[in-house]
């Protein structure tokens, strides 16, 4: 049996490879097809870089495989003890980054996935959920 | 692992065979650079067929390579994108526009003869 649930602590650069490997074998596990799997290790990717690069190198992405009378899926929680975000509509704006960067990520994480959502304390850290349903 | 870079006459050819971390990718921008500078390569293919992901931060690298190299005079023309990455990289708003692509190695190299003419 596969696990059904999964975390990779984001503590190097290469924590960033490794988070995307767990995710896409989830993803292939599930039943999702190429392009889903590819989206979903493209979204773990940007928020597992964000954690990295933003939030002192504390962070865990968590998967968790779901599997109820709604629908088969892959939930995956992004949750840093970092600084925090200030403002949520500003980073949430293709383009916007303050690291020099294509300001993608978030954004595109959003677009990837079919829910996502976003909660921040300045001081405290962030934590972002986001899931994919299995079509 | 550093990705390597062959040559062949006026051109650099480059086939990505494994999964690129940040700091490869960096790596490779230099390389490449270098390459370039000291063979004066006037055209680069750089073959992503075996590539499964390449999210913001390696758009960016690659996208910063082509107008690097276009600076100092080589033309890189990127082969082989998967379908599932052509869609990745709409859904994070990524177009690679002014980049120009090919279907696999033999299209690019088709390609770059037909531009530089050599
Ligand atoms: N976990 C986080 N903690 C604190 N700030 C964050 C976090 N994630 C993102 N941010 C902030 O939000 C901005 C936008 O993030 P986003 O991932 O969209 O773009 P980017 O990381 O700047 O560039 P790209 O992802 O395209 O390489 C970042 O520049 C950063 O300031
Ligand atoms: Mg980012």
């Amino acid at each position: 049996m596969k696990p059904q649930s999964s975390c990779v602590t984001i503590q190097k650069e290469w924590d960033i490879v490794g988070a995307r490997h767990v995710a896409r074998d989830m993803a292939k596990t599930l039943g999702f097809g190429t392009v889903d799997q590819a989206r979903i290790a493209t979204a773990v990717s940007e928020l597992a870089r964000n954690i990295y690069l933003y939030a002192n190198n504390d962070g865990q992405i968590y998967f968790d495989m779901i599997n109820t009378i709604d629908g088969k899926g892959l939930s995956i929680i992004a949750v840093d003890s970092g600084p925090g975000i200030s403002d949520i509509a500003e980073v949430m704006q293709d383009g916007f980054s303050t690291s020099g960067g294509l300001g993608a990520g978030l954004p595109g994480v959003k677009r990837l996935m079919d829910e996502f959502d976003i909660q921040s304390e300045l001081g405290k850290g962030t934590k972002i959920t986001a899931k994919k349903w299995v079509r | 692992m550093p990705i390597p870079i062959l040559k062949l006459h006026n051109y650099l050819l480059i086939s990505i065979q494994t999964e690129i971390d940040d700091i490869t990718a960096i790596e490779f921008q230099e390389d490449l650079l270098d390459k370039i500078y000291k063979t004066g390569a006037t055209g680069v293919v750089i073959d992503l067929t075996s590539v499964e992901i390449i999210d913001s931060f390696i758009a960016k690298v690659l996208g910063d390579v082509v107008a690097m190299s276009d600076l100092m005079g080589a033309k890189v023309v990127l082969t082989g994108i998967q379908p599932a990455v052509a869609m990745t990289l709409i859904d994070l708003g990524i177009h690679l526009q002014n980049i120009p692509t090919a279907l696999d190695l033999e299209q690019g190299l088709i390609k770059l003869h037909q531009e530089l003419g050599d």
